[in-house]
């Protein structure tokens, strides 16, 4: 079997190319990752130019054209039970849910990137008892995680935001971790500590540097995350508050209009999905760009 | 493997140990502290909330206070609901049978689609069928639980009118079939999530596993490819799993909150949410450890259970 | 003297991202009943692949193409296995053709028992019922020398040593008493001694039993001692094929030369500061194969006006001797 191996391996390892090229290019043959990027561009402008160009205000209040269906009246996508249009609202929704997403993201990370450093790089004692802390914090179900803090906080955009990067950056300091230890004990590393550099020299321009692909990958996994539990969170009633519409509390009580209206109920939720489902195909493509062993499905 | 186990262990208590310091963390966080729920009552004065802390002990330094609280918890003792005054932890149990049910069945369900999907795409690599399992599990990972639920509530419930929607059994009707009907619904519904994740790590373990040496063994005997499949592929390939399966016991916790909330399920989950609303800090802890423990417990069964079926770690 | 095994312009050609691979090309050999084949050559020069490709064990089409011609004198009569349909391709694997593997601990499965491994290619063949298969699966263990056998039979692989899975890899091939056994590199992961006893029981087993051996080896140490012709590979084809006697004394392909100069010998230890002679470079990568003789670029006889342009074809040069070599007549002499 060698040589098979061998000569498969041969043939996998193709011409050099230059590694960033490369990344570029295994990204964009993945289809699905293209589109989910195409689908987060078209989503952040529309959210973003959409709501000046619409005939009405997401907290206008059309009495005469109340639960009317998507396509029969003046509102294009259908109006709630105040009249609002849901377009509009669903526009102004993802203003703030992808605000939160984007902020939960870079927040999460951070975190993990700091407690993911310091115990792989520190090792022993420190590592040890960061890595149980994160192990102990992934007992919980981050939903009900979540809802505690969120219920013992005065919700508003910053908590809640600070709260779902508060369960969320667990998986970031996993991998940091993990990473940093194997990059530890390389020989450049073990050269750059000869030479004295200060320990936040090694860890942030030294370490850093080598594995921001993985870092770049599991924050793209985590906005999607971010977006479905502020989904969740606002859904049961402790995230945003109404009147300020977000994905999540457009479902709030759309369970009871769903017998007669209930595009009120489908139409937040299917935007979600597709934001949500976008940002996973997005970071899984970047797996697959970044990681030159993964399995590549065309 | 005595000592493997002992030391697994000790790992699990170890943990919990963290996991008490968070949970009586958070509890020192509500708003008030524990003292609140006398903060309410008409009447009192500061002098008497004085007394009452005192009585409580929450005049004393914090670790003594987390040790006596532990200790508390311990025996068992994990304290009353503010809004009945019954024990927490009998509350907690009243509950626990609806969530282990609909945890239980869900699994059930999901272990059998997600390793028949995950075999056949791997069997069946860059295949149509396998593109199409990609795509789905990704998707069936970015619906949000509830709108699925309300999803399939509409179709089921609301236009076909086959399913009940939501509720463990019609009050006066106990019967087998009336129970099943309910459960039909929630258990598809939380079966999505753990049927997108268990068939996309049984793919890639299948295709670990069918290019080991073994299975190369088991053709060059003249083994029939299903025998291939059942002895030697799947057989291996659920090793991993097994650590899976305890690994998503938290996710598989929460998806049953946000299922029993949309179908009105009389569990844990909805205990949990009914507690928050009405700021039943006691049972909101409660329903917190045991989590917590329950996923301990669980990730300690999937050790156990490894060890059972790989006679490496075994033997060794 | 008609063949067992009848090998005829075998060629093996992989896809792959940058085109198609030609990992074999105009192989042909044939083996004898109770006659022992060694195949020598150095990693990825196809030996491994041609004994896959006669168990039609590499992947299938398209991903891999395999042409030619493998005849086998099956028990009930010619067959030719690479249009044999797979059902049938099934019986034929381990109940005709066995084969056993370079590396014992990865070959074997690491959560059965070794006696429910071997009783399951014993059931695959023979039929019969669990508990005789394993009763014959203990008589093969006790077959190939391994001690207690009953006993072992409820052993896991990790719980033996390297020798003793490579012996259960061997009672695993005998379930059936085929008559062709494969063998790729079944003592290169072995220790030296242990080797040495891995060889005694196949030339045993081959005395036993008649059965004819392919021997693929990288080691013309082995090859001395159990083939009776070798066959040397190189990039994908035969360069050279002769009995085995003639082939150590008398080797004309450069690289076969090459080949016995870089097996150490103790007669003539190495005086300080020599280095053993290697043959310098490296087998070509099968993308971007010399169009002419593959060997040219590495060999000391290159001649650019002969070897650079055409490649040769396989000479016979004695009754039993053939060899691709535009000059073997002046290496000859």
């Amino acid at each position: 079997m060698s040589g098979v191996g061998t000569s498969q391996m041969e043939m996998a390892a193709g011409k050099p190319v230059r590694q960033g090229n490369r990344a570029v290019r295994r990204f964009l043959r993945h289809r699905l990752a293209i589109i989910g990027l195409l689908i987060i561009l078209f989503l952040v402008l529309a959210c973003a130019i959409g709501p000046s160009l619409l005939p009405y205000n997401q907290l206008h209040i059309d009495l005469r054209h109340r639960f009317q269906a998507p396509f029969m009246g003046p509102h294009i996508l259908g109006s709630d039970q105040l009249g609002r249009d849901l377009l509009a609202r669903l526009l102004m929704a993802g203003r703030i849910s992808l605000t939160v997403g984007f902020v939960a993201m870079v927040l999460s990370t951070a975190v993990g990137v700091i407690i993911g450093l310091a115990s792989g790089f520190y090792g022993g004692r420190i590592g040890g008892a960061l890595m149980r802390l994160v192990d102990a914090v992934l007992c919980f179900p981050s939903i009900f995680l979540l809802l505690t803090l969120a219920a013992l906080t005065t919700p508003s955009l910053l908590t809640i935001t600070v709260i779902i990067a508060l369960t969320a950056w667990m998986q970031v300091a996993r991998i940091v971790d993990g990473q940093v230890r194997a990059l530890r004990e390389r020989d450049y590393m073990i050269a750059a500590e000869a030479l004295g550099a200060s320990d936040s020299r090694l860890m942030f321009r030294e370490l850093l540097p080598n594995i921001v692909a993985p870092i770049v990958v599991s924050a793209t996994l985590n906005v999607a995350n971010a977006i479905l539990m502020e989904a969740y969170v606002s859904y049961l009633g402790y995230g945003i508050q109404p009147p300020t519409p977000s994905w999540g509390n457009m479902l709030n009580n759309a369970q009871e209009y769903l017998t007669t209206a209930p595009w009120l109920a489908l139409l937040p939720g299917a935007v979600i999905t597709l934001a949500v489902s976008s940002f996973n195909f997005v970071g899984d493509g970047l797996r697959d760009a970044l990681d030159p062993h993964m399995d590549l499905p065309g | 493997m005595a000592r493997y186990l002992l030391s697994r262990i000790g790992q699990s208590l170890f943990l919990l140990l963290i996991v008490s310091i968070i949970g009586f963390a958070l509890l020192h966080l509500t708003p008030g502290g524990p003292l609140s729920q006398f903060a309410l009552t008409p009447g009192m004065t500061a002098a008497d909330l004085h007394r009452i802390a005192h009585e409580m002990g929450l005049d004393q330094p914090l670790p003594i206070q987390y040790l006596v609280w532990l200790w508390h918890l311990l025996q068992g003792d994990w304290g009353r609901s503010y809004r009945d005054q019954e024990p927490v932890l009998a509350i907690i149990g009243e509950h626990l049978p609806a969530t282990l049910e609909l945890m239980a069945s869900s699994t059930i369900l999901a272990v059998i689609i997600g390793t028949w999907v995950g075999v056949l795409s791997a069997m069946r690599r860059y295949s149509v069928a396998d593109y199409l399992a990609t795509i789905g599990a990704m998707v069936a990972l970015s619906i949000p639980t509830f709108w699925f639920g309300l999803v399939v509530i509409y179709i089921f419930s609301v236009s076909l009118e086959w399913l009940p929607s939501g509720g463990i059994a019609t009050i006066g009707n106990g019967s087998v079939l009336d129970l099943a009907r309910h459960l039909i619904l929630p258990c598809v519904v939380l079966a999505l999530v753990t049927v997108a994740t268990w068939s996309r790590y049984m793919r890639s373990a299948t295709l670990d596993v069918a290019a080991q040496d073994y299975v190369r063994t088991a053709r060059a005997k003249g083994l029939r490819p299903g025998q291939i499949l059942r002895q030697h592929i799947l057989r291996n390939a659920m090793l991993p799993m097994i650590t899976l399966a305890g690994l998503q016991l938290p996710t598989l916790l929460g998806g049953a909150l946000v299922a029993e909330t949309v179908f009105t399920w009389p569990g844990m989950g909805r205990l949990f949410l009914d507690s928050l609303g009405y700021r039943d800090y006691p049972v909101v802890m409660g329903l917190l450890m045991v989590s917590a423990i329950l996923t301990l417990i669980g990730n300690l069964a999937a050790d156990i259970l490894y060890v059972v079926f790989d006679p490496r770690v075994r033997l060794a | 003297m008609s063949a067992l095994l009848d090998v005829e312009d075998l060629a093996v050609r992989f896809r792959s991202d940058s085109g198609e691979v030609t990992a074999l090309e105009g192989v042909s050999f044939s083996v004898a009943a109770g006659e022992t084949l060694a195949i020598v050559g150095e990693s990825s020069s196809g030996k491994s692949v041609s004994a896959l490709a006669i168990m039609r064990l590499l992947p299938p089409a398209p991903a891999c193409r395999v042409t030619g011609r493998i005849r086998f004198q099956g028990r009930d009569g010619p067959i030719s296995l690479l249009d044999l349909p797979e059902r049938a391709m099934v019986a034929v694997r381990g109940g005709e053709i066995a084969m056993i593997f370079q590396e014992p601990m990865t070959s074997l499965n690491p959560v059965h028992m070794i006696g429910r491994q071997i009783a399951e290619a014993v059931l695959a063949h023979e039929g019969g019922g669990k508990t005789a298969a394993l009763r014959r699966a203990i008589e093969l263990l006790d077959l190939v020398g391994i001690p207690d056998a009953a006993r072992r039979a409820e052993s896991y692989p990790h719980q033996l040593s390297g020798g003793m899975r490579q012996r259960a890899m061997i009672a695993m091939a005998l379930a059936s008493r085929p008559k062709l056994l494969i063998a790729d590199e079944p003592t290169t992961a072995l220790d030296v001694t242990v080797q040495a006893q891995i060889l005694d029981l196949l030339r045993r087993l081959q005395a036993e039993t008649g059965l004819a051996i392919i021997f693929i080896t990288h080691n013309l140490g082995v090859v001395a001692e159990i083939a009776d012709r070798t066959l040397v590979m190189y990039s994908g084809q035969v360069v050279e094929e002769a009995p085995t006697a003639s082939l150590l004394a008398a080797p004309l392909m450069p690289y076969t030369r090459g080949l016995l100069n870089s097996v150490p010998r103790l007669e003539a230890a190495l005086r300080p500061g020599q280095r053993l002679p290697a043959i310098a470079g490296n087998v070509p990568d099968p993308r971007h194969r010399p169009a002419a003789c593959t060997f040219q670029p590495r060999c000391d006889w290159a001649q650019p006006d002969i070897c650079g342009v055409t490649r040769p074809g396989m000479e016979r040069v004695a009754e039993a001797h053939l060899v691709r070599c535009a000059r073997w007549r002046e290496i000859a002499v």
